[in-house]
């Protein structure tokens, strides 16, 4: 399935929402896209992962790349990422440098449970 | 870094563009725009780059190193654009078949980069892979961009180390081991809070260096049974880790989750010690399939005969030449990239003494390569521990080169404990030495340079050595020849599984008395997986080819073997409350610390009256507590290895003080051992001490 981000700017959040396949062929469109993010100088990054069915090795590192390019006082959240990429977050140990929540964070304020 | 104006191709080839690249680092490494190929070969006349996208059977492009792109013997060049997610690489080098003169060169091989950071190929634990491929093992990039947070190497002192020696994949493969990924990293993982419960903080993995799980694949000539390379004592790419031992390898994430393991064990005070294998490649001898650095370089990477054939002292067809400088240098990188990348706090070394052999294969007083290690500055807090044999008959325990630094498997610990538990007569003195941690083997390196183990990976497991008196192979299809046979075991009265429970009871009981000797012993303590519950591998004691129920630690023992267990638990918790037990220097034998008793003493079935006749089967001894190099409780052990009980007469202590039981292997659960600090008092001045048991007592 082709690979679509998209993204959305409200206040200091960045909202992106990625759907089908995040391999090595795709990864460069989400990487513009955090780029493009972090020009923004957001005080979150929420991605939208229910329409993500897969995530290679290069998708990670593109979320690495995220992390660390935002730096660490802005939270990164994973909303509703299905079971095979909550396995590989976890497996690889990103889920210790972002939120993996159900629902998208209330604006303000940061109340997000770190897993 | 973009705009600088070195970092601008000057050739173009098929469009493919690309200038001459840096010699160091080797290996290929990510730079601003491209990729940075460098690869060393002492007699090559030619090397091309051959580049393939990912899993494609033919390469997109193989570019030929002009011949201004050497640098010395080093051929390197930077290519630009490259899809580095996408891209697998290789070398077809050219130059002289004569082997007479140890040139092996072939250019119709593409090789694997020696510096090859993960290798793709056999993401997948014996997914059968396609044969036809023209480039088997296909070397790849890695992103070094991993979150360590504030990790570090945890820098436990060696003296307290309790070391837990485990294959990755059989630890948790048993599919009733209870993880989600079994037989992998993530696996171990899941494990950690059993490791803690055990009271290990070390463990030591067996070769997670990648290699190819179908070399040497064979059937059983009886029974038809797939036999493989399960233990992986055969390296392919030394840099690499096994990508078949994540479950994260199908997707190229194996560097990540083994990262991942090594943050969370150290989180949870867990180090990580790599089974390292050195002493030889998987290429085999002149016989084998050129994969790498026979066809790199083959003179300068293997000891080599007069006539161009291979020395074979690992046993295993070549030996690798690690005293000539290039291969000395691969070895450091190595062992510096798994510190300082991986987090690995030591290494163990398979067959260390071949590391101190020369070029011919004699072995140096002062082998340029162990002596390299010792003084490395980024190895310089890293545990170095050597089997310090190899299969060319070179047997170093005592007399390997240490530099002050290096630490060595007791072998003569495990073959003296053995003796003595089975009863051997005349055993009472050597074991005197080898529970002080040797003081006759390592007079001046004192008892840290002593890796204790009962049992490793290689012979039998601690339930078999009391179950089996001779080894039980057949399943390796080489009709019971390999595995040694030297083994020091006791069945106790019936080969293998019996129904007698007096059998059973006796061979409980030297499980126990096993594991306590270890714990006890000044040193450093290893035990074996699954030992702690009595993991039977059938008697076979050469268990490398089994992917299976005889390989895998069957997790069920757990519950019914629990008090064997609790046991060993309590006994390392012991060790790690008392520091009389966990000395950095050897014993003085004298009461320097003015308490009225020396550090050590010996005693018989009286006190201070030893037993050291040639038809002893008991010792007992006695460690002050003020010794300790924090004040401490006494110890005192009495160990009987005589078929009758005996009563033994503990030292008198001083006043106010008084004699509480730890351990009585003799008696059944749950008092053949009780919790740290809730030792009951010890109301009578002698113990009784059963047959084949084993007291130990404090004294506070």
């Amino acid at each position: 399935m082709a690979f679509k981000v998209s993204s959305q700017v409200t206040g200091d959040v960045v909202s992106m929402t990625l759907v089908g396949e995040l391999d090595a062929s795709s990864a460069g469109a989400f990487k513009s896209e955090i780029d493009k993010a972090v020009g923004q100088s957001p005080r979150s990054l929420v991605l939208e992962l229910k329409d993500l069915t897969f995530m290679a090795s290069a998708g990670l590192r593109v979320l690495i790349y995220a992390k660390q390019k935002l730096g660490s006082g802005v939270s990164l959240y994973a909303v509703a990422p299905q079971d095979g990429i909550v396995s590989t977050l976890r497996m690889t140990g990103f889920d210790k440098s972002v939120y993996i929540v159900d629902q998208p964070p209330p604006p303000t304020p940061d109340t997000g449970r770190r897993t | 870094m973009d705009t600088r104006i070195d970092y601008y191709p000057t050739h173009e080839y098929n469009g493919f563009r690309f200038r001459r690249g840096r010699p160091m680092p080797f290996g290929a490494t990510i730079v601003p725009n491209g990729v940075n190929f460098s690869v060393f070969s002492s007699a090559a006349t030619g090397c091309t780059l051959v580049l393939f996208q990912k899993g494609e059977s033919k390469p997109v492009v193989e570019i030929p190193f002009p011949e201004e792109f050497r640098i010395g013997s080093v051929y390197c060049m930077i290519v630009f654009d490259l899809d580095e997610e996408r891209l697998e690489y290789g070398y077809r080098i050219d130059g002289p078949w004569e082997p007479e003169h140890g040139h092996r060169f072939d250019r119709t091989k593409i090789l694997l980069d020696p510096y090859a950071k993960t290798v793709g190929g056999r993401d997948v634990w014996l997914r059968p892979p396609n044969w036809d491929d023209i480039y088997q093992h296909r070397a790849r990039l890695v992103f070094e961009d991993f979150d360590w947070e504030a990790d570090t190497p945890l820098e436990i002192p060696m003296e307290d180390l309790v070391i837990y020696e485990m294959h990755v994949r059989g630890f948790t493969q048993h599919p009733l081991s209870g993880v989600k990924h079994r037989g992998t990293y993530a696996g171990i993982r899941d494990k950690i809070p059993y490791l803690k419960s055990l009271g290990v903080n070390c463990v030591e993995l067996m070769p997670i260096f990648e290699f190819d799980e179908w070399e040497n694949g064979r059937r059983h000539p009886e029974t038809g049974a797939w036999l493989t390379n399960y233990w992986g004592y055969s390296t392919l790419a030394f840099f690499a880790p096994k990508a078949g031992f994540a479950a994260t390898g199908r997707l190229g994430m194996q560097v990540d989750e083994l990262k991942t393991l090594v943050k969370d064990l150290h989180r949870n005070g867990i180090e990580v010690i790599l089974d390292v294998v050195f002493n030889h490649t998987n290429e085999g001898d002149h016989r084998g399939p050129t994969m790498s650095f026979r066809g790199l370089d083959n003179k300068t990477y293997y000891m080599l005969t007069p006539g161009g054939f291979y020395y074979n002292f690992s046993g295993c067809g070549n030996t690798l030449n690690c005293n000539h400088p290039v291969v000395r240098n691969l070895v450091l990188d190595c062992l510096r990239y798994w510190t300082a990348e991986y987090h690995v706090d030591g290494f163990r070394f398979d067959l260390a003494s071949i590391l101190g052999r020369d070029q011919n294969g004699a072995p140096l007083a002062n082998p340029p390569l162990l002596e390299s290690l010792a003084y490395d500055p980024v190895l310089a807090r890293s545990k170095l521990i050597a089997e310090a044999w190899d299969a060319g008959g070179l047997y170093q325990v005592g007399s390997f080169p240490a530099y002050g630094r290096w630490a060595e498997w007791n072998g003569k610990y495990r073959d003296a404990l053995r003796r003595f538990l089975k009863g051997e007569m005349g055993v009472a003195g050597e074991m005197a030495a080898r529970i002080q941690g040797s003081p006759d083997v390592y007079p001046y390196r004192g008892p840290t340079a002593s890796v204790n183990f009962v049992t490793c990976h290689d012979g039998f497991t601690l339930s078999d050595l009391v179950s089996y008196n001779d080894k039980h192979n057949e399943a390796n299809g080489e009709y019971n020849n390999d595995g040694a046979n030297d083994n020091n075991s006791w069945n106790h009265g019936a080969e293998g599984e019996t129904d007698d429970p007096e059998i059973a009871r006796l061979r409980r009981r030297q499980i126990k008395n096993a594991v306590t000797l270890l714990m006890l012993s000044q040193g450093v303590p290893m035990l074996l997986m699954g030992d702690e519950f009595g993991r039977t591998q059938r008697g076979n004691n050469n268990a490398y080819c089994h992917d299976n129920e005889i390989a895998w630690v069957d997790w069920r023992l757990l519950e019914q073997n629990a008090e064997l267990f609790r046991y060993a638990r309590e006994v390392i918790a012991f060790r790690h409350a008392h520091p009389v037990l966990r000395r950095r220097e050897p014993f003085a034998h004298a009461d320097v610390a003015a308490s009225g008793y020396p550090d050590i003493s010996f005693h018989g079935t009286e006190a201070w009256v030893p037993d050291w006749d040639g038809t002893s089967r008991v010792l007992a001894w006695m460690l002050c507590g003020k010794h300790a190099r924090v004040a401490d409780d006494y110890i005192y052990v009495a160990a009987n290895a005589y078929w009758d009980a005996l009563f033994f007469a503990p030292p008198v202590l001083p006043p106010g003080m008084a004699w509480h039981v730890f351990a009585n292997t003799s008696m059944a659960p749950p008092e053949d051992i009780h919790e740290v600090g809730k030792e009951p008092r010890l109301n009578d001045g002698r113990i009784m001490v059963g047959p084949r048991s084993l007291m130990v007592l404090v004294g506070r």
